[in-house]
């Protein structure tokens, strides 16, 4: 138990949570009550009143092939930006771990994409990915490999995912980095003189170790794939070809703010919410019950 | 069941410090041998040489009779007691004891076998399920202990095994240690900054200072002929007594009744080879000293007496109970053949 503070003064302790309780209360609670309450209404086509109609929304939504279609999409994008994005930080990470000269040089490089905003670097993507103009599609083509994201939501697909992955792995590889140095160098050389190779040692000995960072970065990973990647999707994709790669916030704006469906836009992020809510909880639940701190 | 050769070893870091300054020592199988020294003499980056961690700047370590300069410490078939430990945290005991074997291919019934008799041997079968965060420090000893032991190498490597345990424990597991090395008969080296630890577990004890071996033998020989005032003062607890000779001159209330070598800067006698008396002494060869007491330490089956003398403080050592108080005055008389005599440089003088 780590020891209380008692405040002599029985409003000073109130007083000095209020900011940080007013930030959540405005920021977070009245956004998140207000698209409960936005859930259960239902507009005319111009705005001038609206109709409280229970869970009628949330009916339409669930019934729409297109929501049920937006579902699987953010599915396939989350788990595998999450994938790729960790996968490849872990391995540049490792990589890093081993350069003694210019050490610092080769981090601080790293760590430069996480400053690129998402809108930015979905733009940067779409250009060297351009199929007519863009200087890696052109070298794709040459390989003889038909890519055209405008037109093939696979290649839509894997062109979001990359540039979603491209920006998280600067944060990833920060952490990775530093869970790495946190691994006592006793703990490899007792392993290599036990008899692991380097693969070995990885996968037996590293790998477990950094479980606490892993996790920590799957639950940051998955919250960053379903919220922060609008930017990079909307300057991409805008949610197609069709509608393959139109993610859940993807569908709650273009419903809401393009299509004024505010009450079905309302319930889509009601759900997204409790998805979140869930998913994380689950995280926390069971993943981290294999998860080894120290 | 192997020898470990080293033949003028020297470590060089890439900074240009010499960490090890042309080391050669021949442990002979089954031998323990024990490296002691202050922190920073290079004990430990030799141990660690001869795990294969650090590579080798010149000179040559031979396992078994073959050079193994290049031999990664995956395949040089040694095992290794780190002083922290490094028991894989996230693995239980069993685990721990059990991966050396995996990753040698051992066949699962032998592993679960050798595990089992290890862990028999060292009173940790009761253990075998826990992870080491919910063992005592001694317990994780023992796995260390457990998880050479259990792979049958051909030595063993101990860097400091002992240093994070209470005075207690560490009395017991140096006994153990010894009785287990002695039992299983493989070649090992030890490296230690207690020299009480050095003492009793070697068989060859190697004294290392800045980087080089000062004296190398067998522990009791570098007790009674320590090679240099080094030596003397690290070796012993509590150390030799050493009194500096200006030119040829006795320091002030100092008879000395023996030959003295030509060269000879420094005399030493251990705490222990003295003899108290009331007055001047004049019959017997050797050297009579005056002292006053300045401080009493009684440890029970001894006691130590921490006094001035014209040639600066000196430790008496006396069985039992002291009768002296701080403010005493003393003679001390220590016969001829308990002299040590060393020259300018710190080297004996026979």
């Amino acid at each position: 138990m780590s020891p209380r503070v008692v405040f002599p003064n029985k409003v000073l302790p109130y007083l000095l949570v209020a900011p940080q309780l007013a930030i959540t209360l405005i920021f977070f609670y009245w956004p998140a009550s207000q698209a409960v309450y936005q859930s259960t209404l239902r507009e005319d086509p111009f705005g001038l009143n609206s109709k409280f109609v229970w869970f009628d929304n949330f009916k339409r939504v669930l019934s729409d092939p297109g929501y049920l279609n937006s579902l699987q999409v953010t599915a396939i994008f989350s788990v595998s930006t999450a994938f790729v994005s960790m996968a490849v930080a872990l391995l540049l990470a490792v990589m890093a771990d081993k350069v003694i000269k210019g050490r610092g040089l080769y981090r601080t490089l790293m760590i430069w994409p996480y400053a690129v905003a998402p809108a930015i670097a979905g733009m940067l993507w779409l250009f060297l990915f351009n199929p007519s103009i863009g200087s890696l599609a052109i070298g794709l083509r040459s390989l003889g490999i038909s890519w055209d994201p405008l037109l093939n939501g696979t290649d839509a697909m894997i062109l979001v995912v990359s540039a979603a992955a491209w920006k998280q792995i600067s944060y990833n590889f920060l952490f990775f980095v530093a869970g790495l140095q946190a691994i006592p160098k006793a703990l490899i050389e007792a392993a290599a003189i036990d008899g692991a190779r380097e693969t070995k040692r990885f996968w037996t000995i590293v790998f477990p170790l950094l479980a606490p960072t892993t996790f920590f970065l799957l639950v940051v990973n998955t919250v960053y794939a379903l919220f922060d990647t609008f930017g990079i999707i909307h300057a991409v994709t805008g949610g197609g070809p069709g509608r393959s790669t139109e993610t859940l916030v993807y569908k709650v704006y273009s419903d809401g703010a393009l299509n004024q469906l505010m009450g079905v836009s309302a319930a889509q992020s009601v759900i997204l919410m409790v998805i979140v809510i869930a998913l994380t909880a689950v995280q926390f639940r069971y993943v981290e019950r294999k998860v080894h701190y120290g | 069941m192997a020898t470990v050769d080293l033949k003028d070893v020297r470590k060089v870091y890439a900074g240009g410090v010499e960490a090890v300054k042309g080391v050669s020592i021949d442990i002979p199988d089954k031998a323990l041998c024990v490296l002691v020294g202050p922190s920073g003499c290079g004990k430990s980056t030799l141990l660690r040489m001869i795990a294969g961690l650090e590579t080798i700047s010149s000179g040559t370590v031979s396992i078994d009779g073959k050079v193994v300069n290049t031999v990664g410490p995956t395949e040089r078939d040694i095992a290794m007691v780190f002083q922290n430990y490094a028991l894989y945290p996230h693995m239980k005991v069993y685990d721990n004891m059990a991966y050396g074997l995996r990753n040698r291919g051992t066949p699962k019934d032998e592993i679960d076998r050798r595990v089992r008799d290890t862990a028999k041997t060292l009173e940790l079968a009761h253990l075998l399920d826990r992870r080491p965060r919910e063992l005592s420090g001694g317990q994780r000893q023992r796995v260390a202990m457990g998880r050479a032991i259990v792979r049958n190498p051909k030595v063993f490597l101990f860097d400091e095994p002992l240093s994070n345990l209470d005075a207690k424990l560490r009395g017991q597991m140096r006994v153990e240690i010894k009785n287990l090395q002695r039992s299983l008969g493989v070649t090992s080296v030890y490296v230690t900054h207690d020299q009480l630890e050095a003492m009793t577990l070697a068989d060859v004890l190697v004294v290392m200072n800045g980087g080089l071996v000062e004296q190398a033998g067998a522990p009791l020989d570098i007790y009674e002929k320590p090679a240099s005032t080094f030596v003397a003062s690290f070796i012993g607890a509590p150390p030799m007594n050493l009194i500096a000779l200006s030119g040829n001159a006795l320091p002030e209330g100092t008879k000395l009744v023996a030959p003295v070598p030509p060269s000879a800067a420094t005399l030493g006698f251990r705490p222990e080879d003295v003899e108290l008396a009331d007055a001047v002494h004049d019959a017997a060869d050797g050297m009579d000293l005056e002292a006053q007491v300045e401080a009493v330490e009684p440890v029970g089956a001894e006691s130590f007496l921490y006094s001035a003398t014209g040639g600066g403080r000196i430790v008496v050592r006396v069985p039992g109970r002291a009768i002296a108080q701080p403010g005493d005055r003393l003679r001390v008389l220590v016969p001829v053949d308990k002299l040590h005599w060393f020259d300018q440089a710190g080297k004996r003088v026979s």
